[in-house]
Order: structure tokens, then sequence, then C-alpha cells
């Protein structure tokens, strides 16, 4: 189908870092069911370094590729550069979305701030509030 | 298997059969004249027009001159609708009744027409996704001006009560429209015995070229044009005739009518293997009447999964199928028909239409089974919300 670029398609079907982290140091998760998308990102982070991710998808093609390539993207790095992940970023290292698919890589980008924040919060960690998503927003359905 | 494709998305379109292409053929560069033009050339191509009418009007059970030739589907809905409303416009009627689950040709046309002051009540259709006759019955008002309900449903396949739908518009004196872009050439069609006024129909959804199709409209009954300029179609329908369409329309037709009870036995054989078959996906539930569905139609909601993804991996194993997910749409909310029959949007977003033809196999329909079954399956072990049903977490929508 050419709806999608040969790297979605690769992602999607050969998605990197599925699955789960038992006691994972951070979980996030994002969208609506009743949408249509749902990403749940797990960390296990050793040092400020996040040294595993896995991701679990309920969602189309491109939300699938999203949640991977995020993954692959911040998989090694320190907090501090996940931190600064971009929608952008993960559809530009997908060679480009669909603009009404666009949200998919905003999912993802909002489920890997979400499972940091989680992290910040478990360990005590200060952190900038205005630096996340406001998660009312989250849950309204996506355009 | 693994490198053919399995086409099981008839109801999109179908493939052109051959008694069509041969048909059309000689329309390209022998008979190629303009049927209004008077020089021998134009007669022939005249005379192939009006034969192709009087077979295709023998397939309904109508006349030649109830049937009028237009792009397809789509305008020959518009045209319906729009001619009942103005007519009922000159005499003070502004109300129309349609049903929830009708194709967007019929649903956008009736928006239009409330923005310019109609009132249009869309009837329920319960779980089953069958419009009730009595629901007609109760809301025809003296105002009525139309009432428009599809002969059989393009996602879920169900078959509406069209003779007895029919025959309360006729006690009341209410036109009836019938969409039977899904039904022609699958279902019998009788427009006197049906008591039909008008009926649209489509070629492409029975092997016939896209492009093309009909609107019956009873004599008597007055058609606006949508498109205005030379006096074909007997003033109602302007635009040199499609020729070879119409022609390839005619013999597709007639096929598929000669055809139609052996075909409906073959093709419902198969539906049935099919529906069997993924009825063993845990919580996935058929979706419309198990009985009364086109003879081609399966569709199915599986919970935890999304439609699109679903559609792609089953493209990879060589099937073409459809799906109601907002994702396939491109739009927020997935499928109306799904929501009309009760399915909340969760298990909307995960449902698939496979749609039959006489040219498919039970070898074809086994692999699809299998397909179906693994690729719901690995959706399902990625999917965060199924991961949420098994461990207890979420109740799930479909037992
Ligand atoms: C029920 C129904 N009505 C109308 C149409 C529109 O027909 P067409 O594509 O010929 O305009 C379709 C198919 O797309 C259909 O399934």
């Amino acid at each position: 189908m050419a709806l999608y670029s040969d790297k979605v398609m690769d992602h999607f079907r050969n998605p990197r870092n599925v699955g789960v982290i038992e006691n994972a140091d951070g979980v996030g998760e994002v969208g609506n069911a009743k949408c249509g998308d749902i990403m749940k990102i797990y960390l296990k982070i050793e040092n400020d370094i996040i040294v595993d991710v896995k991701f679990e998808t309920f969602g189309c093609g491109s939300a699938i590729a999203s949640s991977s390539m995020a993954t692959e993207l911040i998989k090694g790095k320190p907090v501090s550069e996940a931190m600064t992940l971009t929608n952008k970023a993960v559809s530009e290292a997908l060679d480009g979305l669909p603009a009404y698919k666009m949200h998919c890589s905003v999912l993802a980008e909002e489920a890997i701030k979400k499972a940091l924040q989680d992290y910040y919060e478990k360990n005590g960690i200060e952190y900038d509030r205005s630096q996340f998503p406001d998660c009312e927003s989250c849950a309204g359905c996506c355009g | 298997m693994e490198n053919k494709m399995i086409y099981l998305d008839n109801a999109a379109t179908t493939k052109t059969s051959r008694t069509a292409i041969e048909a059309m053929l000689p329309f390209f560069d022998s008979v190629y004249g303009n049927p209004s033009s008077l020089h021998s050339a134009g007669q022939r191509a005249a005379e192939a027009l009006s034969d192709a009418r009087q077979r295709i009007a023998r397939c309904i059970g109508a006349l030649p001159n109830e049937i009028t030739f237009t792009s397809g589907g789509s305008e020959a809905d518009n045209q319906a609708i729009v001619s009942a409303a103005l007519a009922g416009k000159k005499s003070g009627n502004n109300h129309i009744i349609s049903s929830a689950i009708e194709h967007h040709a019929v649903l956008h046309t009736l928006k239009k027409l409330e923005k310019e002051g109609f009132e249009v009540t869309l009837l329920s259709v319960g779980e089953k996704g069958i419009v009730d006759p009595d629901e007609v019955r109760k809301n025809i008002r003296p105002e009525t001006c139309l009432v428009t309900v599809m002969f059989a449903n393009n996602e879920i396949g169900t078959i509406q009560p069209v003779k007895e739908i029919g025959r309360i518009c006729r006690d009341a004196g209410v036109p009836f429209h019938t969409d039977a872009v899904q039904a022609a050439g699958h279902l019998d069609i009788d427009v006197s015995e049906q008591n039909i006024d008008m009926l649209s129909v489509s070629a492409h959804k029975f092997h016939g070229p896209k492009g093309i199709g009909f609107l019956y409209a009873k004599k008597g009954i007055r058609l606006s044009n949508i498109i205005e300029g030379g006096a074909q179609e007997r003033g109602k329908r302007a635009g040199t005739e499609n020729i070879p369409a119409i022609i390839g329309m005619a013999a597709a037709l007639e096929e598929a009518c000669d055809g139609i009870e052996k075909n409906a036995a073959r093709i419902s054989a198969l539906r049935d293997r099919l529906i069997d078959g993924i009825s063993e996906i845990p919580h996935s539930v058929l979706n419309g009447d198990a009985k009364k569905r086109l003879p081609g139609n399966v569709n199915f909601c599986f919970e935890g999964i999304e439609g699109e993804s679903l559609l792609l991996l089953l493209d990879d194993r060589g099937i073409c199928a459809s799906s109601g997910s907002a994702c396939t749409s491109g739009s927020l909310d997935p499928s109306h028909v799904l929501l009309a029959i009760g399915r909340p949007h969760e298990i909307a977003h995960g449902s698939l239409r496979l749609s039959l033809s006489e040219e498919n196999t039970s070898e074809e329909i086994d692999y699809t089974i299998d397909a179906v079954k693994e690729v719901v399956g690995y959706l399902r072990s990625i999917s965060p919300v199924w991961r949420d049903l098994i461990n207890g977490k979420k109740n799930y929508i479909v037992q």
C-alpha cells in the first residue's frame, strides 16, 4: 500500500521493543480506546540512562510504527535526552506520516513523556511540570 | 496460496466480468457513434442503447422508459432524493424518512436538504441492523414526501424488509426509494411486486464497469435534473451516454440475474463457513443478522484490536478486506453503521468486512480463516487493551 513509507511499513511489520517490563521504573499510557489509539511505554532506567524500553499499542499501522520508532530513538539515551524527543523527530525518522496520521507521532511523544514523568514521581525527583503534556487533553479524540 | 491475491472486498467493487468486457469492446472503436446523431453510425448506437435499456428494465420488472442512466449509485441516490424533495416542497411537504445505516450518498444528500429546511427522521435499526416496517408506518406524517430505505446494507449486509416498507408507503401515498446498489444482481428484485417507486443501482457491484448505474423511477414519478444540458435520457440527465459502460452494465446485470440462485447458494455456503471459522476467535462478534444478510457479506468486530492494522497485515498475507475503523475512513469516528447497531466505539474500531464473490473458493476461505485468527492473535499480543482485559482490569464488551 502506498499509504505509508517503507520505513513505516517496516516498523509496523517488525516492531522493535514490543512487550512489557515487569517492575518498570516508569510506565506511561496515553490515548483512548474510544478514539482507536492507546500506547503504553515501559522504561527501565539505571544511572539516569534508559537501559531498556518496551511498548504495547492498540491502534492503526502508523500508531504501531510510531511507538516502535520512538522506543528506538530513546533506547540507551540519558533521561534528559529522551525528554527532548518530539513528535516531529519520530515522524521524520519514519520518513514522514500522512497528515491525518500525525497524531500518532504526537501520541508516541506523549507516551514517552508520561513514562518519564512516572519515573520522576516514583523516585521523588524534582522536575518541571510545564514540560509535560496536560493529560486531560490526552483523553480527547486525536485528529 | 502465498503469492496469490485473495479478493474479499466485493462490496467495495468487483472484477469486471469477461462477459461485460466482451460486450463493451465493439462500442469503443466499431459502434462509436453518438446516439443523438441522425446518421447511421449514431443510429446503430441508439439501437444498442435502447436494447440495453430494455434488457436492464426486464431484470428488475420495470419498463424501459422508467430507467435513467447515471454515473453510478451515488448520482442515482442524489437524483431520487432531490427529485422527491423538490416535488414535496412544491406541495408544502418537507419531511423525509430514512434509516441510520444508509450509505453516505443518501445521508449526505439528506443533510444538505436539512440545511434547506427539510426535516429528516432517521429510523434506528436495532442490534440486528434491520429497519422495523412498523416504525416507518408510525413516522409517516401528512407532510412526508419520501421514504428512502436501502435494499441491503453495504457494511453489515443486512437485507431490509423493502416489500413491507413499500406496501406501507403505497397505502400512505408516499413515494418510496430504495438504494439497491448492494442488492442488484445478488438478490431478486421486482419493482412492482416489491412496491418500489424509485431504485438506485450501480454496475460495478455486480461485475459491470465502474462509473455507470441507473435510477429506476416508476411511471408518474417526476425526476428533476442534477445535470443540466442536452436532452438525453428524456431530458432528465444530460450528457452523451456512456454507451460502452451501459452495454457492459446490461450484460453484467443479465448474467448476474440469470445466476442469482446458483451463485447465492454457493456464495452463502462459503460465507457461512467463513463466519463459523472466524466465530471461533474468542471475544469476536458477527455484525448484522446471521440469516437476513447478503450472500457474500461477513462482518465481525474483534475486541482489543484496531481495524487498520488488521487490514494491513491481512494484505501482507494476500487478503484484500475492509474495515469500519476510524483510521480507515479518515474521520474520527468509526462506521456510523456499527454505531447504529449499538457497537461501542472501542470495538467498532476493531471491525473487519470480508465480502465474497462467486470466484472465491473454499481453499481461499480456509486460508483466510487461519490468517484472520493468526493476525487477530498477534495484534492482541501487542495490545495494552487486550492485556487489561485478560488481567481483569477492564471488562470485556464482547463475551
Ligand atoms: C449502498 C451503496 N450505495 C451507494 C453506493 C455508491 O455507488 P457508486 O460508487 O456507484 O457511486 C455504494 C457503493 O459505493 C453502496 O454500497
